[in-house]
């Protein structure tokens, strides 16, 4: 129970949430594929394979995992920007990739190392940057207000009724943030 | 033709795809932060409350749609193909649609994310 962080910063629990999203999306995706391997081909035509390829505990256990992912994805999306968490699904082949290596000693070939590069620094690009930017009046970046006092009065008291303030604050703020990055 | 057919698929996922992340997303942000939503009225609020928003319905049909675009365009082209290349380019639609429709403040540091994001998954699935 860490409820003494303020609402709207990332703490603890949403780390979690994020965690989840990409665990969930990742071992639904793999029980899902390793189940479907067992089962083998559905074409149209025989639609009843359907039910015999949900009753594979595979298939159950990867239907069960991506409901999960499903759950945690909408709620990441209820306070977090959809470019913040969309990357961190991404995340999900970083790990696959990673358990093929050293869990199962599959050979990674250095393309796809290239791609796990790719993958983990454009996250952590994400992962540095705040949250959630669709609200100008949002507590989760601090530090560009603090450094004009005038604008940050300005976007406190005009989130609601005036929409000029934002206009005239998103550039300057999305400017100072690029300063010490 | 059949590539013409497998690119038209793809397409229509990465279309189908972004239109049901945005109109989820959006709709997330009209339900407003279930975290806190689920401490002050309970766990039936928070799913009443999504399941009751119409953007939220429209964003799920959205994901199906896109869902039996991908099943056909499996079954035109090949999945290390189709996987990789549905999958990078709608990291990139989702940046541009977040920026546009959503309002996200998509700077710099946020399109380098999205394209190494979309690369490093276009050559893993690849």
């Amino acid at each position: 129970m860490k409820d003494g962080t303020p609402e709207g910063a990332m703490n603890f629990r949403k780390y979690l949430v994020l965690a989840g999203v990409t665990v969930f999306a990742a071992s639904g995706d793999s029980m899902l594929s390793h189940g479907m391997k067992q089962v083998g081909g559905i074409s149209l035509h025989h639609l009843s394979g359907v039910i015999s390829a949900v009753l594979n505990p595979w298939v159950a256990i990867g239907i069960l995992l991506l409901l999960a992912f499903f759950a945690t994805y909408t709620a990441a999306l209820s306070w977090a920007d959809l470019t913040y968490v969309l990357p961190a699904t991404s995340l999900g082949y970083v790990i696959l990739a990673l358990v093929a290596r050293f869990v199962l000693h599959e050979h990674v070939s250095p393309l796809r190392w290239l791609g796990i590069a790719f993958i983990t620094g454009g996250v952590g690009f994400i992962a540095g940057g705040p949250e959630l930017t669709e609200r100008v009046q949002d507590s989760s970046a601090p530090p560009p207000r603090l450094a004009n006092p005038a604008r940050a009065f300005d976007s406190a008291q005009g989130g609601h009724g005036a929409p000029h303030a934002e206009v005239i604050s998103a550039p300057s703020v999305s400017r100072s943030e690029e300063i010490p990055s | 033709m059949k590539s013409l057919y497998t690119w038209s698929a793809i397409v229509a996922i990465v279309i189908a795809s972004v239109v049901g992340d945005v109109l989820l997303s959006h709709a997330m942000k009209q339900v407003g932060d279930v975290g806190t939503l689920w401490r002050s009225r309970g766990v039936f609020a928070v799913v009443r409350r999504t399941l009751g928003n119409f953007n939220f319905f429209l964003g799920v049909s959205a994901m199906a749609v896109s869902f039996f675009c991908l099943l056909f365009a499996l079954s035109w082209g090949d999945v290390s193909l189709v996987a990789p290349a549905a999958a990078s380019l709608t990291f990139i639609g989702n940046a541009v649609a977040a920026k546009i429709f959503l309002h996200e403040r998509v700077d710099r540091r946020r399109w380098i994310a999205a394209g190494l994001v979309a690369a490093g998954v276009a050559l893993l699935a690849g």
